[in-house]
């Protein structure tokens, strides 16, 4: 089963913000060690992380017309933070591994999806 | 044994081991079907096999993989699975030893924490209870489509999300484990707490308590929870006279059923030896203990201190104050029940009432009586306070409502 990992960091700090520099250097450290062995974890495909959902802008097409907001689709506090793609045999691996993420423990939430096969 | 008893029996094990054999819930189910519906047709005719479960399931699986074969020719798929032979007569060929139980498998699948706890009530009554859609739909009062909808879903969340069809292994097992048993206490209080019409649903839960008991026979909880539904439903026969609630203290005791206490007793010694310590073998020493003539009031409310601790839980404070009430005096029962924040909950204030009258605080018993009746739903529940609130006053006016013999 292949299964993509969405992280939504709800109030987890994410660099750059004040509750991240709060952070001492070894919480630091733990989470990149974190999100380092999951990325090594076999079959794990790490996805890109993302920047800010503020950075974001949203795109629409009604009528023929492209239409551009500023920000996410969602709100800014349920906006992605990363993914990570997962080849595992079964829903049990994909939810032992989504609560190895830091962001499941730090405030956010990690949605698990399948994703579909033969598209 | 009935025909619909045979079906009872069988159909759990039966589905089980299919889905297990082909991966696929909606397959099984509908093979499991027409298994079914052949050895009614047959049954009558030609007897009961010696092996009605080993005949149900080769039949069944004989049925699935013809399905397969067709499906595959007719798709014409070049991927070509396994796909074993059906066996000729399944009168000659069948050895259930052959045919692991996999009940506990699709229990746990059933219970996945992935599935809202709704679903998982239903998949577990419809699969391991072999439930029809309207008979849970009846028992959850909601109407049939939306049940079918629910189990339609979860089947399918099951199938795409890559739920396993396992037992968890030892690391997850103790959640896993409280999760199934959760669902199976909850399928026992709905039969339990509502009026006997729903009682099948208790005589469900137990069933499917004692099925894993037999399979999980070194897990305490398991028999701590079989303990606690069997001393229970022990008494049902008692609970209700005419229709109204009776009090545990006032029931007609020759009206227990003798044989499901000694059974309960059986299961909460099995934990016990198994050094149980959890919340439902505690419980279930409670139950035991309430079956005892007298009771010791002063040990079940050590024991419900205990439970108390365990799970930190207000309504176990309520039952508390009630044991501490009988063995300590109203007062020290009602001096727990005012350091409660259960206002929503209408035993606090039935139970409240109760004491106050005990202390002969009419007026203040009164009120407590008219909050419970403003928060009850169950109509043998409303008798009973109104009951008890005219009691309070013998002058006042007999309350409106269905009348009562008792």
């Amino acid at each position: 089963m292949k299964y993509i990992l969405l992280i939504q960091q709800g109030s987890t700090p994410v660099p750059p913000s004040e509750a991240w520099d709060a952070l001492s250097d070894e919480e630091k450290g733990e989470i990149y060690a974190a999100y380092k062995a999951i990325s090594e974890t076999p079959g794990v495909t790490p996805g890109h992380g993302l920047q800010l959902p503020e950075t974001a802008t949203t795109v629409r097409v009604r009528d023929g017309e492209t239409l551009v907001t500023d920000g996410p689709f969602v709100e800014t506090k349920e906006a992605l933070g990363g993914y990570f793609l997962l080849d595992a045999e079964d829903l049990d691996t994909a939810i032992e591994l989504a609560a190895r993420i830091p962001a499941a423990r730090m405030g956010g939430a990690i949605e698990v999806r399948p994703l579909r096969e033969g598209y | 044994m009935s025909l619909e008893q045979v079906f009872r029996e069988q159909w759990g094990a039966v589905l089980a081991s299919l889905i297990g054999f082909l991966g696929d819930f909606d397959l099984a189910e509908e093979a499991a079907q027409e298994a079914f519906t052949t050895a009614a047709e047959r049954w009558p005719r030609d007897g009961v096999p010696a092996n009605p479960g080993g005949w149900l399931l080769t039949t069944a699986r004989n049925r699935a993989i013809d399905r397969i074969r067709r499906e595959r020719t007719l798709a014409a798929k070049t991927r070509l699975l396994e796909v074993p032979e059906p066996v000729e007569d399944p009168m000659e060929a069948i050895d259930v030893s052959t045919f692991p139980d996999e009940r506990l498998e699709l229990l746990f699948t059933c219970c996945h924490p992935a599935l809202s706890t709704e679903a998982q009530v239903a998949l577990t009554l419809r699969t391991l209870g072999g439930l029809g859609t309207d008979e849970i739909a009846r028992a959850f009062l909601v109407p049939e489509a939306t049940m079918a909808q629910r189990l339609v879903r979860a089947k399918r969340k099951i199938k795409s999300a890559g739920i396993p069809f396992r037992v968890p292994p030892d690391h997850l097992l103790p959640d896993r484990l409280a999760a199934v048993l959760a669902v199976v206490y909850l399928i026992f209080n709905e039969g339990y707490s509502a009026p006997p019409t729903r009682g099948d649903l208790a005589v469900e839960a137990i069933r499917l308590g004692g099925a894993m008991a037999q399979l999980m026979p070194d897990e305490p909880e398991v028999h701590g929870l079989l303990a606690i539904m069997l001393l229970h439903d022990a008494r049902r026969p008692a609970r209700f006279r005419d229709g109204d609630l009776v009090l545990l203290a006032d029931q007609d005791r020759a009206l227990w059923d003798a044989e499901r206490i000694v059974a309960g007793r059986a299961a909460l010694d099995r934990a016990l030896a198994l050094h149980g310590d959890g919340a439902y073998v505690v419980q279930g020493a409670i139950a035991a203990l309430h079956a005892d003539e007298p009771r010791d009031w002063r040990q079940i409310a050590a024991l419900y201190g205990e439970l108390s601790r365990m799970t930190g839980s207000p309504v176990v404070e309520l039952n508390r104050a009630v044991a501490v009430a009988e063995a300590y005096g109203a007062a020290a029962g009602l001096e727990i029940i005012d350091r409660l924040a259960l206002d929503d909950y209408r035993y606090q204030h039935s139970t409240r009432a109760d004491l106050l009258r005990r202390l002969d605080r009419p007026a203040e018993a009164r009120d407590a009586y008219e909050r419970a009746l403003a928060l009850v739903v169950d109509d043998a529940e409303r008798r009973f306070l109104r009951r008890r609130l005219a009691e309070l006053d013998p002058t006042a006016d007999q309350p409106e409502g269905p009348s009562c013999s008792a």
